[in-house]
């Protein structure tokens, strides 16, 4: 049963409020970011900020269609349009154009789109429907592998293009699953190997493994308080290392150091928490396993960066890290992005008045460095104000998420929401140096057809969505 | 129906904030903490291209044109814009080699990766127009114009000096200079590099991140115009050095000519000399080079520089001081036969009528005349002892300017030397020496060491009857007239004036004196020009000695007091003389009659014939 109401006074127009700011605002930097004095007229065809004129006409004119469909449509429609754009990411490695070295764009005339866009929608409807189902179950493991392939499956194809960044965004999907009762272990494992993975790769290893098993025979010492198990094990641990130093040297063993100190650590390390086990601290075995997994993934990591990343990518990992300092090298584009952001100042130089993005010091600043264009010319003031507009519109969706009644809203609302902090975080992180370049846009800012629509259908659905909770009663 | 992780809203709300918290914090150290970006985004766009000012012109005192400036332009290049170029291309413009190009971009890189300099400097104006019109397929090179020197005539390269890069030292010690400046190395140059330098201007652009200029900065609030150096008239008379220059041809040595009411120095000629255009350009190093390993040094500005002994022409000095110590007067006479004789010391003199008195004595340059007044001076009973007597002496010496430094407006200047008695008493201990000891003094012989320019100095001086202004090489500066206050002050000698017509009467009579009544300097006589002189021959350990005249025309009013150094010369009057003469017909009547005895000097080559033997 169907209740009629007026969708235009019902529809949530704080959102709308902060996405028009946001899109206007974005067209300013974007017209400031390629404005030049031969051609100043705002409706320009020629120049990128007359085609986001028309771009942000047809945001608009999607975003009435959006509203004034059926809200019941996108969950009903969810599996199908997830097909059509797997389907699309599929025809766009084989007839897609291919700039830059990847295959990611569907040509028509002046238009161009970009699939890996559009399938967020697709894939956000179809992880809400999923696991909004009622037969769907967080604990249960097939159940979790489904939606692990859900996510996976357009990341995949987005990454064979390849567009590494877009396909990173998929990442942002666990984020919803966290509020749908994945548990919050997992996530922090997550975070802690991302901790672990940039310490490796900044520390010597040999450093990092002798500083995990200090912490870890300490907490073990700290648990167990028995201060002359804690000396055995230490005492059968050097030991066993001497032992074994002893065979390298003496016996001509070709034993590594790194070796030597983890089996001794591994076997020590068993008698010890065997020990401790025996004695009914079950903990013991836990953080025994933690520490050993630590290890073997600082290995694995290492391994990893020197054999599996392309150069290109270690080198934009070295840079991230502070690693390498050539500021002509690959770091270029973050070091004028850093220069033009930081020498806006407080108040900035003044609409049309940045040197870095008048004179073109930014590489791509109208599409993926826009930030920058905010920093120069509208100084610490534009910056923090986009931050505070984000924010708000952030937490507006959480907020509509959560008034919810049904599941497939709410879902959908987190994966707008997930999304949308994924690029601001990336994007912003990027261009002021936290984060490595990323190639992925600023939502509702960058220039691009495929990013502004991609958005404005993710937040309109959610919106219309929105509306549907006072039609239904579920 | 309540969602059992609802709560988990606010790990959610926390990780947003906490992402807020780590922008904003981050911003505002960019921002609005670390001031430092603003000027890194500005090296980024501005170009400062310097405008160079034109140095100031240099006159001579008749208003002549001496030297002036001429357009080139410097090549420049900001290695970080640099991007890979068409090197043959290049190449063939600039008319250097591959090599090249790489070796100059390096130093460029290690001066400055981000700031300008020259790549190439002083490219002509033919290939500036080449270049120009290609100039846009080389990013990281711009252009920069820069007026150099030039020389109406090639003469004077001493007193006017050159014009040269500046030195590191320099570019750290005084911040108006940056790499690749010029500045005044010698001469005027260098003496008036203040006046004559100008102030530097500069226009700021904005360039693109492909280098192209894409506008003033400011619409030009930053912008300078380059102040034209202030314009110098010279007190040189261009006529006069020339001529001057062209009687020492072949011959090693100096002339320096003063008016004697204001010291301006008329004539600095040092021989051998160089063409002063030839220090310009782009072979400046290669010529500075091979005159700087010229065993006949050209570079050595002899009037300035070297010392002499001053030789007879030093009895003028001592004549002065018997005067003035009341040891002798105009009519006091000594015997000479062939010379002085005390105890074991023997100075010769040549033939001549005996007795003399002291014009007389001048006029015949008699050596015996003044190993007496020397010793009487020495020896007077008025001081307890002879180190006393010496010091009167050295300082009536001290006050024609001798042995300091003349407060002219040259930079490199001597001393020279005129010893103390401390010099002595290290030698033969304080009591070990007398007036005996020191008799070389008499004659101008011994440890005395004085340059050209303070001999002319000296004869000025007598021509003023005792005072000096400090010789000098400006007179005018832009449109005033007026220098520097020091070289209006009078220097007195501790001569009374009362005393010098009798020395000018000997020096008139040396020149003047009829036939074989043994003036020494006949040859330099002119007809309607009574000059007044005194030859003298400094002793040369290393060969044959030198010829030195000093002289001043006319008696009355004196206009002109010059010295002349003949290295090698041999006797004043041989050489020194008829030089000093043919200058002061030159310079009183513009033109010379006497062809014999110009061609004489023109025709005189003592460094060939030198070498030959
Ligand atoms: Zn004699």
């Amino acid at each position: 049963m169907k209740r009629r109401i007026n969708k235009w006074s019902e529809i949530d127009w704080i959102t709308i409020v902060l996405y028009l700011l946001i899109v206007v605002l974005g067209w300013v930097s974007i017209y400031s970011a390629v404005y030049n004095e031969e051609h100043d007229k705002i409706f320009d065809l020629s120049q990128r900020y007359g085609k986001q004129m028309i771009l942000i006409f047809g945001a608009l004119v999607i975003a009435l269609l959006v509203v004034v469909t059926d809200s019941r449509f996108y969950s009903s429609f969810a599996y199908v349009i997830y097909a059509i754009v797997i389907l699309l990411l599929i025809v766009v490695l084989l007839i897609g154009k291919e700039i830059h070295g990847a295959k990611s764009w569907f040509e028509f005339g002046p238009l161009r789109l970009q699939p890996a866009e559009f399938a967020k929608v697709g894939t956000a409807m179809a992880l809400a429907r999923y696991v909004s189902s009622k037969s769907f179950n967080i604990k249960n493991s097939k159940n979790v592998f489904n939606v692990i392939v859900i996510i996976l499956i357009p990341a995949i194809f987005i990454y064979v293009q390849p567009d590494t960044g877009s396909a990173l965004v998929y990442f942002a999907f666990i984020l919803v699953l966290y509020r749908e009762g994945l548990s919050g272990g997992i996530l922090l494992i997550g975070i802690l190997m991302m901790i672990l993975f940039v310490l490796t790769l900044i520390i010597d290893k040999m450093v990092i493994i002798i500083a995990l098993m200090v912490v870890g025979y300490l907490v073990f010492l700290i648990i167990d308080r028995n201060i002359k198990r804690f000396l055995i094990a230490a005492l059968i641990y050097i030991g066993l290392s001497g032992t074994f130093f002893g065979l390298k040297e003496f016996a001509g063993l070709g034993l590594s150091v790194y070796f030597i100190l983890i089996l001794s650590l591994i076997i020590s390390g068993f008698i010890y928490s065997f020990f401790i086990y025996f004695y009914r601290i079950r903990k013991a075995v836990l953080i025994y396993m933690l520490m050993l997994g630590s290890i073997i993934f600082t290995f694995t990591v290492n391994y990893a960066f020197d054999n599996i990343l392309k150069p290109y990518q270690q080198k934009r990992i070295n840079i991230l890290l502070g690693m390498d300092s050539d500021p002509y090298g690959s770091g270029y584009n973050v070091n004028q992005s850093i220069i033009a952001i930081g020498s806006g100042g407080f108040s900035g130089k003044g609409f049309l008045k940045g040197t870095q993005t008048k004179f073109e010091f930014v590489p791509e600043q109208s599409t993926d460095f826009i930030f920058c264009t905010v920093g120069e010319e509208w100084g610490f003031l534009g910056t923090s104000l986009i931050i505070i507009l984000f924010t708000i519109l952030l937490l507006r969706i959480l907020v509509l998420a959560e008034r919810q009644r049904s599941g497939f809203c709410r879902i959908f609302g987190y994966s707008v929401f997930a999304i949308l902090l994924f690029h601001f975080v990336v994007n912003i992180g990027m261009t002021i140096g936290l984060l490595p370049v990323i190639g992925i846009p600023l939502p509702f800012m960058s220039y691009g057809g495929s990013s502004l629509w991609t958005f404005t259908i993710l937040l309109f659905v959610f919106l219309r969505l929105d509306i549907s909770r006072l039609e239904y009663l579920i | 129906m309540k969602n059992i992780y609802e709560n988990r809203k606010y790990v959610f709300g926390a990780l947003l904030f906490l992402v807020v918290f780590i922008f904003i914090g981050k911003l505002l150290s960019l921002q609005v903490l670390d001031k430092s970006y603003r000027s890194t985004a500005n090296r980024n766009v501005l170009r400062y291209i310097i405008r160079y000012p034109a140095r100031g012109l240099i006159y001579d005192r008749t208003g002549k044109l001496l030297v002036y400036n001429e357009a080139v332009y410097d090549l420049m290049v900001s290695p970080n814009l640099v991007e890979e170029f068409d090197t043959s291309v290049f190449c063939d413009i600039l008319e250097i080699t591959h090599k090249d190009v790489d070796k100059r971009l390096q130093n460029a890189k290690e001066y400055s990766y981000y700031t300008s300099s020259p790549f190439l400097k002083q490219v002509s104006s033919e290939t500036y127009a080449v270049l120009q019109e290609k100039l846009y397929q080389f990013p990281g090179f711009f252009v920069q114009p820069r007026p150099i020197r030039k020389y109406n005539k090639n003469v004077a390269g001493h007193a006017l000096g050159y014009v040269g890069e500046v030195d590191e030292y320099t570019i750290e010690n005084n911040p108006f200079y940056k790499m690749g400046d010029y500045i005044g190395i010698s001469g005027i140059e260098k003496a008036y590099e203040e006046v004559l330098r100008g102030e530097k201007g500069v226009n700021v652009y904005m360039v693109d991140v492909h280098n192209r200029i894409k506008g003033s900065y400011q619409d030009g609030k930053k912008d300078r115009s380059a102040i034209v150096g202030t314009n110098i008239i010279s007190t040189l008379d261009i006529d006069l050095q020339e001529y001057g220059e062209k009687l020492m041809v072949n011959k090693i040595g100096s002339i320096v000519a003063i008016e004697p009411s204001t010291g301006e120095i008329l004539a600095l000629v040092s021989s051998p000399t160089y063409d002063p255009s030839s220090l310009l350009g782009r072979g400046r190093s290669k010529v500075f080079k091979t005159l700087s390993s010229d065993t006949l040094e050209p570079l050595f500005n002899r009037p300035l520089m070297a010392t002499y002994p001053p030789g007879s022409t030093f009895k003028l000095v001592n004549g002065l001081i018997g005067l003035q110590e009341k040891v002798i007067f105009r009519q006091t006479e000594f015997y000479c036969y062939g010379g002085y004789n005390s105890g074991s010391k023997h100075v010769s003199c040549h033939y001549h009528e005996t007795p003399l008195n002291l014009p007389e004595a001048i006029q015949n340059s008699c050596n015996a005349y003044f190993c007496n007044v020397f010793r009487r001076i020495l020896d007077n009973p008025v001081y307890p002892s002879v180190r006393e007597g010496y010091n009167s002496w050295r300082d009536h010496v001290l006050s024609f300017g001798f042995g300091q430094k003349l407060e002219s407006d040259f930079s490199y200047k001597v001393k020279g030397f005129v010893p103390m008695t401390s010099y002595y008493d290290r030698y033969y201990g304080k009591t070990g020496w007398s007036s005996l000891t020191v008799l070389s003094l008499a004659i101008g012989q011994g440890e005395l060491g004085i340059t050209p320019l303070q001999m002319a100095n000296m004869t000025a001086t007598i021509a003023n009857h005792g005072y000096y202004f400090a010789p000098h090489i400006v007179k005018g500066i832009g449109g005033e007239t007026v220098i520097d206050e020091r070289f209006y002050s009078k220097h007195i000698t501790t001569i009374d004036s009362v005393y010098f017509p009798i020395i000018i009467n000997g020096m008139d009579m040396a020149v003047n004196g009829p036939p074989g009544s043994g003036s020494t300097a006949r040859i330099a006589r002119i007809n309607d020009i009574t000059v007044c002189g005194k030859t003298g021959t400094a002793e040369n350990p290393h060969g044959e000695d030198h010829s030195i005249f000093v002289a001043f025309a006319p008696k009355d009013n004196p206009k002109i007091a010059l010295s002349v150094y003949v290295e090698n010369g041999g006797f004043g009057a041989t050489y020194a003389a008829p030089i000093a003469s043919l200058m002061v017909e030159k310079y009183l009547k513009r033109k010379i009659i006497r062809q014999w005895l110009e061609n004489y000097i023109l025709e005189t080559d003592l460094i060939h014939s030198e070498k030959e033997n």
